[in-house]
């Protein structure tokens, strides 16, 4: 029993990642009739994994610093590829946001979904096994892999469940991301290459030996890389960690993807995909670039603010909801992008947490048009009025969701939003206030156009006669939403729970960045001196 | 002398088992007079033992027939890549409706054969003589079995034209051997490639143009532009299990013998920046990738969508062939490889859909992915495979080839990198269509389920499995594809 527990112990985040790629497998060959069977066994797996992710949660141990519960086994020789996954706190915060989000997506098509639910449910726990992957790869190929094979289930969860334009959104979405990807996979080759060359460094010493994929011995060498290859490489590595995120102006995907997609997928999408694109750059850009973040960061901070006010600004004009909804997250994740370029303690705190905070809110947002779209089938803020009236239950939860993605002080949005405003002000990064100050404006803007959309849906008079009969919220509806109200809450309340647990992998992103940043600057001497020095010859 | 051609014979084992088995073939044909398995039997217990003494050649390097032919692991590799195609393809023609339409009987089987022949010996040449005498003996094969549904006139006329390019592309080819014969004043290989490097070139635009030349000849095998015309005609009016045979055999029977004509032949730096093969490569293969992707967007049929998909794939591995190292070559073996398997597997299932529906065309197959799960998730597999998606086989081979791209710094190849992977963001598209087809297009009526039968999904697993495991675990391929390219001594 103790050699089973510790085995379990080892491999828990193997066992996270496979447990719903392997197990989902038997759906597909399920009878059809069995409907009810296959949506209680998938709801069932998820939980199980999400009781899996509690023990992680619970065993990680905050105070180390580097990566835990890593299990690295041999892959491919050739390439020294490893199966190699490890976590740091910023990936447990992720990966449990993954299991605690799949579930309650699971639950919300309960209803909404009839049309070929063994693939439909099949799909969510595969997208669910390679978001972990992604999360905890420590492989340079594996973290590839994970990364590109997600497009597959999430293009077909937007081409066979959406609505209408469902198809033109899932090419669309498939060929953005694609781009990205594959400047990715020419940056991870090119990095790997450019740190086996010799006169790439300063310090010759510094070059690989051999030809490895692994993210922990590459995140000591790359640093030093000479500053214009560096930035080379930063770019083909960020840009599709823009594309993912999205960050303004690589967005158009969003609105589309985000609008077609059926509920859950609008729910995975904006809670999970779109934090691979900021886990990437807090995993991968910073840390193996930092003379080309710094040189760049003005640029990245200008598209982050750039990218807070316009999709705040165009999500006030917006007369779907869900589209609302869709470009308030470009406003979102542009404080997100705000916070891990000012790189300080606690804007890039406030960053992690927020991409917890957005990955709730914006998902029960998500969840709660999709609810009323079932109703009535619009989801046209100009349709409704007066709901308030007809379903209170909704409309207290649809304020108290809203008013946590404004960032009601007590509530999650609050605390992201405030540590990225205050880490951002005091940044010697990005050495202007005026980042902080523009951003904060998107804070007001967000409370203008949820507001304003909170005030024409729910509040005046019932005048569509449709609207007179809604039934206010379910069970599983419900059952949908109080999780998450209770992490909208206690974060709010209480977020050292969280915030603890990614204290010292964010210490340590920026403490490399910080010993980076020096040596570069001793190397700039050094390489002045030289060129005086050969002049003088 | 006699002791040379005895000793010669002794390394020819597998051809010559090949070339009884062919002959056995058409006797059993005569004797049975109606269409039967039993031919197609003969077929595969002669490929099988042809494997086995294929086998036992890994790891010699000689030549023989008074340097004609060579026998070598890379020779090896290609046999071997050869016969298992060719096995699929007796197997593809056996459960084809298509194939049964045909006025012949077994006719099929030996000309099959009589092809795999033809490109064991191209794969082995190493004389210019012989590289046109194999290339005509598969080019002569692929004539009639093009045109082998004689009452068809689509398949007609894919001979008819596939003919005349082939015979025009085989006399360019056979006028810029004369050319380099005339500078060098040997036929060999080996031997052109020792007097190129111990003698100052002078003539580079005589060696530019033969190169070029020869190059058609090639070119026109492996269907890269310019010498792509044919393709989409040819495959598209072929009988499926032809065409995928085309696409597979004959096409990595053009790589074997190109890769070795300029790897044995040009690969010095010298003669490389003098004769400027490389840059003809690289032209060659961007016009491939763009052409071909680009294209293929438009196609409605499957079939015409895989041939503009072929085009686009020499594309990709002729940019390995660019790189002109012993990585880039690595890459190349690893890249056709994951070709048959993709390839063959895209091509079954067209069979097996063209089996059913009678038709290729893309708009008939709306909602076919559930009407046969199994088929529809089969094609996704290979088609993201041939897109280059990671856990599939095809990721493995775009991989390398542009690993090798990237480390390369003489010249500078990256931005080639970058064109062919942008290359196959366009591929994506077309490729997802075919998906998007079978998947999120609603038919405009409820159509029938369609069931098949255990062969033809035993067949197809046999393709799709290993296009997904050797996604995940690719070590044998690369020790296969390490070993393959020592003779070439490239660093």
């Amino acid at each position: 029993m103790e050699q089973l527990s510790k085995i379990l112990y080892e491999n828990i985040l193997t066992i996270l990642i496979f447990i719903p790629i392997i197990f989902s497998l038997p759906l597909l060959f399920l009878k059809k009739q069995s409907e009810k069977f296959i949506k209680i066994y998938s709801l069932l797996l998820s939980l199980i994994v999400f009781i899996f992710s509690l023990f992680l949660f619970l065993k990680f141990n905050p105070d180390v610093e580097g990566y835990q519960f890593i299990v690295k086994y041999k892959w491919i020789s050739f390439l020294n590829a490893d199966y190699h996954i490890g976590i740091d706190g910023i990936s447990l915060l992720l990966i449990m946001l993954t299991t605690f989000t799949i579930p309650l997506s699971i639950l919300i098509s309960w209803q909404s979904v009839n049309k070929r639910i063994k693939l439909y449910y099949f799909m969510i726990l595969i997208l669910e096994g390679s978001l972990i992957g992604v999360f905890s790869s420590l492989d340079l190929l594996l973290f590839y892999v994970f990364w590109e094979f997600i497009l597959i289930p999430m293009y077909f969860m937007i081409g066979i469940w959406g609505s209408e334009e469902r198809v033109y959104a899932a090419v669309k979405f498939f060929l953005y991301t694609m781009i990205g990807s594959v400047l990715l996979i020419i940056g991870v080759i090119w990095l790997v290459y450019s740190c086996m060359e010799k006169d790439m460094f300063l310090n010759a010493e510094n070059a690989l030996r051999k030809f490895t994929l692994d993210i922990t011995q590459l995140d000591k060498i790359s640093p030093f890389l000479q500053p214009q290859r560096q930035i080379l490489l930063f770019l083909l590595f960020t840009i599709g960690f823009l594309i993912k995120i999205p960050l303004f102006p690589f967005h158009t995907w969003l609105p589309d993807a985000h609008v077609q997609a059926p509920t859950a997928g609008s729910v995975i999408l904006a809670a999970l995909l779109l934090k691979m694109g900021t886990y990437g750059l807090l995993r991968f850009s910073v840390p193996l670039f930092p003379v080309a973040f710094l040189t760049l960061t003005p640029y990245l901070a200008v598209l982050a603010v750039v990218g807070i006010i316009y999709g705040a600004l165009v999500s006030i004009v917006q007369k779907d909801m869900k589209k609302l909804v869709a470009f308030s997250s470009v406003s979102h994740m542009g404080f997100i992008v705000l916070g891990i370029t000012a790189l300080t303690q606690e804007a890039v705190q406030g960053s992690v947490i927020q991409m917890v905070n957005h990955g709730l809110s914006t998902g029960a947002l998500f969840m709660l048009v999709g609810m009323l779209y079932e109703r009535r089938h619009t989801k046209e803020i100009a349709q409704f009025g007066g709901i308030a009236k007809v379903m209170p239950v909704y409309a207290g939860i649809f304020l108290v969701v809203s008013l946590s993605s404004i960032g009601l002080p007590g509530l999650n949005g609050f605390i992201g939003e405030f540590l990225i405003l205050l880490g951002a002000f005091g940044s010697q990064n990005l050495k202007s206030i005026y980042y902080s100050v523009f951003s904060a404006t998107g804070v007001i803007l967000s409370a203008v156009y949820l507001l304003w959309m909170y005030q024409r849906v729910f509040t005046g008079p019932v005048d569509k006669d449709e609207n007179k009969n809604l039934k206010d919220i379910g069970k599983i509806e419900l059952a949908c939403l109080i999780p998450v109200l209770i992490f909208i809450v206690w974060i709010g309340v209480r977020p050292n729970t969280f915030l603890h647990k990614s204290e010292k992998s964010v210490n340590k992103i920026i403490l490399q960045f910080k010993n980076a940043e020096i040596i570069n600057k001793t190397r700039n001497t050094i390489d002045i001196n030289n060129s005086v020095f050969r002049e003088e010859k | 002398m006699q002791n040379l051609i005895l000793y010669s014979l002794s390394n020819f084992i597998p051809e010559t088992i090949l070339v009884v088995t062919i002959i056995v073939c058409i006797i059993a044909d005569l004797i049975i007079r109606k269409k039967s398995f039993a031919v197609t039997f003969v077929a595969i217990v002669g490929l099988v033992l042809s494997f086995v003494f294929v086998v036992k050649q890994w790891g010699l390097s000689m030549s023989i027939f008074s340097g004609m032919l060579a026998i070598d692991n890379y020779a090896v590799f290609f046999k071997l890549l050869f016969i298992i195609s060719t096995l699929f393809i007796l197997l593809f023609v056996e459960t084809s409706k298509e194939m049964k339409t045909a006025s012949h009987k077994n006719e099929h089987v030996y000309l099959i054969l009589s092809l795999t022949t033809g490109a064991y010996l191209m794969a082995s040449s190493v004389n210019l003589i012989m590289m046109y005498i194999s290339l005509e003996m598969v080019s002569l094969t692929s004539y009639i079995l093009a045109g082998y549904l004689k009452k068809d006139k689509r398949s007609t006329e894919a001979a008819i034209k596939y003919i005349i390019y082939g015979a025009a592309s085989s006399g360019i080819m056979l006028y810029g051997m004369t050319l380099i014969y005339g500078y060098t004043a040997t036929m060999n290989i080996n031997e052109i490639f020792l007097y190129l490097s111990k003698n100052p070139i002078t003539d580079t635009p005589v060696l530019l143009a033969s190169v070029i030349m020869i190059s058609a000849g090639f070119g026109y095998k492996i269907s890269s532009v310019p010498f792509h015309f044919w393709t989409p005609d040819v495959y598209e009016g072929a009988p499926i299990p032809i065409t995928a045979f085309l696409a597979v055999t004959s096409s990595a029977a053009g790589f074997s013998v190109l890769v070795r004509f300029f790897l044995v032949g040009f690969a010095n730096t010298e003669i490389i920046t003098a004769v400027k093969w490389q840059e003809v490569i690289i032209v060659f293969s961007i016009a491939s990738m763009i052409i071909g992707n680009f294209v293929a967007v438009w196609q409605t049929s499957l079939k015409r969508l895989l041939a503009y998909s072929s085009i686009a794939q020499s594309g990709y591995i002729l940019l390995g062939l660019a790189v002109v190292n012993s990585a880039g070559l690595f890459a190349v073996i690893l890249y056709l490889s994951a070709y048959l398997f993709m390839n063959l597997g895209a091509f079954y299932v067209t069979i097996l859909i063209h089996n059913k529906l009678g038709t290729d065309n893309m708009d008939e197959m709306d909602g076919l992915g559930y009407r046969s799960p199994f088929i529809g998730v089969t094609m996704a597999v290979f088609m993201f495979s041939l897109a280059g998606i990671p856990a599939t086989v095809g990721f493995i081979g775009k991989f390398y080839i542009f690993s090798a791209l990237i480390n390369t710094n003489s010249p500078n190849l990256t931005w080639l990198a970058v064109v062919g992977l942008l290359n196959s963001v366009v591929s994506l598209f077309f490729y997802v269509k075919v998906l998007k087809h079978m998947f999120l297009n609603k038919p405009e009526k409820p159509l029938p389920e369609l069931d098949y039968g255990y062969a033809n999904i035993l067949i197809t697993l046999l393709l799709a499995v290993p296009t997904i495991l050797f996604g995940l675990y690719f070590t044998p391929l690369l020790r296969l594809a390490e070993n393959s390219i020592k003779i070439f001594g490239l660093n």
